[in-house]
């Protein structure tokens, strides 16, 4: 087993010794990589966002060197489209301004990849990343005038969450436009409802088209049991996130971006608390991790390893992930910090505390 | 025959080397460049087939007027750079 960990500054592959992981190589040094799947073959395909010159996806087979391959573009934007953001009033960028997560298909179709980016499109590669198509059902319904950006200008496909009982049965999460599933593999959307947020007027706490779930993630053998770190609390779904209700209690706070949910346990779940939106540290300058194992009733919080004493890292939405056992995470921070636990995050063990800000871990095969 | 050439930061993310092109604009100019070496347009054009918001295009030491359409006019022996906004970080 390898792990990936995508940085503002690199791709850095890291491999374990005995229990103890390390650096073994880093790509694309210098480049924001933003986002990177493993596919059933192996195959690793690595978004990057080189600033200047755009977003581009790279792709390596086993033992090979990486090849750029194709990356997801808008179509030519309409004279007489209207669709402008609700917040600024300004037109829609039909361009990719981030590929915010990539994931493969089920296990039946090996080439199938799926891409969320910003400014909120969906998009499917049939072939390994060869070309892409742009989910127009998604892009064109009218209720995504209602979507708008959270900490970007234009709102994100960040959460990408394949049924695997039913490989046509997705569930999408967007930053801020709610969460979404599709039974026929993109050609019709309902919305998912019981997300409440507070920063809407009274009246609109539930309204479904404007939520901001921060990351979506289900449980792989218990497929209707789903996690949701939402903007403003935590939320479980045991309908395949069909509808949630809220976990009110999580200490030590409700706030966070990151969520990882048991392979096998559906009552098994772990978070990254923070203060809260307008207090994105963590509490007390406390860095820990809160666990439930008994379905959200009540959490343990650990701390063994991590920072307790002005600790100011923050874990985004894709840096924080477990492995296919249960027993081994990770978690990457917005200051460079990297930590890996091989004790079902009851302790953590740093990896470094100088690494780029990073965007996303991946643990890769097994 | 106009002339294209791009910095030295692209040249780290995509083979562009300098090359004669054939065209009277610079969207012209641009598309006979792509057309052997089409992996370079994602880089230098967004979506819309607008330069990037942080890409910087000048013609003979002129900074492009038109990034939208680039229908800048551009004479024989002329030379199109393509260079990279100062921004990032």
């Amino acid at each position: 087993m390898s792990l990936l960990v995508g940085t503002r500054k690199g791709l850095f592959t890291l491999e374990r010794h005995g229990s103890a992981w390390a650096i073994d190589h880093v790509d694309f040094i210098g480049e924001p990589v933003t986002a990177a799947v493993v596919g059933h073959d192996g195959t690793i395909y690595a978004a990057l966002g080189t600033g200047h010159f755009g977003s581009h996806i790279w792709r390596r087979e086993p033992g090979g060197d990486w090849a750029e391959v194709a990356a997801p573009s808008y179509p030519p934007r309409p004279d007489d489209a209207t669709d402008v953001s609700p917040m600024t009033q300004e037109p829609w960028p039909w361009t990719v301004q981030l590929l915010w997560t990539l994931e493969h298909g089920p296990a039946s179709r090996p080439d199938e990849l799926w891409c969320g980016t910003i400014p909120g499109g969906l998009f499917r590669s049939p072939d390994r990343g060869a070309s892409w198509e742009l989910i127009r059902p998604l892009w064109d319904m009218p209720e995504r005038s209602q979507w708008f950006g959270g900490g970007y200008d234009f709102p994100g496909i960040h959460t990408i969450s394949l049924d695997p009982r039913s490989p046509d049965t997705l569930l999408i999460a967007i930053s801020c436009g709610g969460a979404w599933i599709t039974e026929d593999a993109g050609a019709s959307w309902t919305v998912t409802t019981g997300m409440r947020n507070e920063y809407m007027p009274p009246g609109e706490e539930y309204t479904t088209l404007v939520q901001d779930p921060h990351r979506i993630a289900r449980c792989n053998a218990h497929p209707d049991v789903v996690w949701n770190q939402h903007h403003n609390g935590v939320f479980k779904s045991i309908d395949g996130g069909r509808n949630w209700t809220e976990i009110h209690e999580r200490p030590p706070s409700v706030f966070g971006f990151a969520v990882a949910a048991h392979p096998t346990d559906p009552n098994t779940a772990w978070f990254v608390p923070a203060v809260k939106d307008e207090m994105r540290v963590p509490v007390d300058g406390k860095l820990v991790v809160s666990r439930t194992t008994d379905g959200g009733s009540s959490f343990q919080v650990f701390g063994e390893g991590l920072p307790q004493r002005h600790a100011y890292d923050l874990v985004y939405r894709h840096a924080f992930e477990v492995d296919h056992t249960g027993d081994h995470l990770v978690m990457g921070s917005t200051t460079g910090s990297l930590w890996t636990s091989n004790s079902a995050g009851e302790r953590w063990d740093t990896v470094s505390h100088h690494l780029p800000p990073i965007y996303f871990t991946r643990f890769t095969g097994s | 025959m106009p002339r294209i050439a791009f910095t030295s930061n692209l040249r780290r993310h995509v083979d562009c080397p300098a090359a004669e092109v054939r065209g009277t604009t610079v969207s012209e100019c641009l598309a006979d460049y792509f057309a052997t070496h089409p992996q370079v347009r994602s880089y230098v054009l967004d979506d819309q087939g607008r330069i990037r918001r942080h890409v910087a295009v000048f013609v003979g030491g002129e900074q492009l007027r038109d990034p939208a359409a680039q229908t800048d006019v551009v004479s024989d022996g002329d030379e199109i750079t393509v260079m990279q906004a100062l921004s990032g970080g």
